[in-house]
């Protein structure tokens, strides 16, 4: 299990290292598949079964789709392909990078004073619904009115 | 019972998170700015599951259902104003919505 874990790791960095330097936009989408399966096998070793399982749906799923629809619509073609390569200079890359990797030293520096192995206790989906359905009630309701908004803004913005 | 390090899950999210923050700040194209956009939110629940599992609690995965929801929501709006936005100005190019007017 903890072999699986490093495995999925390293997937989902190389893949998501793939999406954002991809000039394809379908090769991205796909990789970006990718990494969020290698995710869902990580919340899958670390115990979360419907955390894995939601992310497999609505993420890899749902969400992808979604954007498989709009790029089908747009319809961009090579001439996009071609801007997007003469934008994706190695130059542009530098700012952006060193900030990040600062942002990720700080965090790494953080994060090296904790030292704590979890014991992987599985966490089933009787548990999480218990909490969904008993203390967390309020926010699932909450959470429903925000999907309605997103759906009425989403069909008043596609709309000509 | 075999152990993980709590920490190598959350430098794997720090990672993917300036991952998706170095996306963000690069890409011209729309679409990739909002696919980036998608991988932070994921990191960040992938935070929210590390430590859930850390203490053994179902309290993060509630989290992740909700970060979920948002990334749901957010996409769906997102991609609408794509559209309204290659319709008024045939391009994705993010470049163009700066000079927009009134």
């Amino acid at each position: 299990m903890t072999l699986l874990f490093y495995l999925a790791g390293a997937i989902a960095i190389i893949a998501t290292f793939a999406v954002i330097v991809q000039t394809n936009i379908v090769h991205a989408l796909l990789y970006l598949i990718l990494s969020l399966l290698a995710v869902a096998v990580i919340f899958y070793v670390l115990g979360a079964p419907f955390a894995a399982v939601l992310e497999a749906i609505v993420y890899a799923g749902a969400i992808l789709v979604l954007f498989l629809f709009v790029i089908m619509m747009l319809n961009l073609g090579q001439h996009t392909r071609d801007q997007e390569k003469g934008w994706l200079t190695g130059r542009v890359f530098l700012a952006p990078g060193v900030m990040s990797a600062l942002l990720l030293g700080q965090l790494l520096n953080v994060l090296s004073q904790v030292d704590q192995d979890m014991a992987v206790t599985r966490v089933g989906v009787m548990e999480v619904s218990a909490l969904l359905f008993g203390p967390y009630v309020l926010a699932v309701e909450l959470a429903s009115i925000l999907l309605l908004a997103g759906l009425v803004s989403a069909y008043h913005l596609a709309k000509r | 019972m075999e152990t993980i390090p709590v920490e190598h899950g959350f430098i794997l999210a720090g990672i993917l998170f300036c991952l998706g923050l170095i996306g963000v700040l690069t890409r011209r194209n729309v679409v990739f700015v909002l696919m980036s956009l998608e991988i932070m939110l994921n990191a960040s629940g992938l935070a929210f599951i590390v430590a859930a599992a850390r203490w053994g609690h179902a309290e993060g995965q509630v989290m992740f259902l909700m970060i979920l929801t948002l990334a749901a929501a957010e996409v769906a709006v997102g991609l609408g104003l794509i559209i309204q936005m290659f319709r008024r100005f045939q391009t994705v190019d993010i470049n163009v919505l700066s000079d927009m007017k009134g």
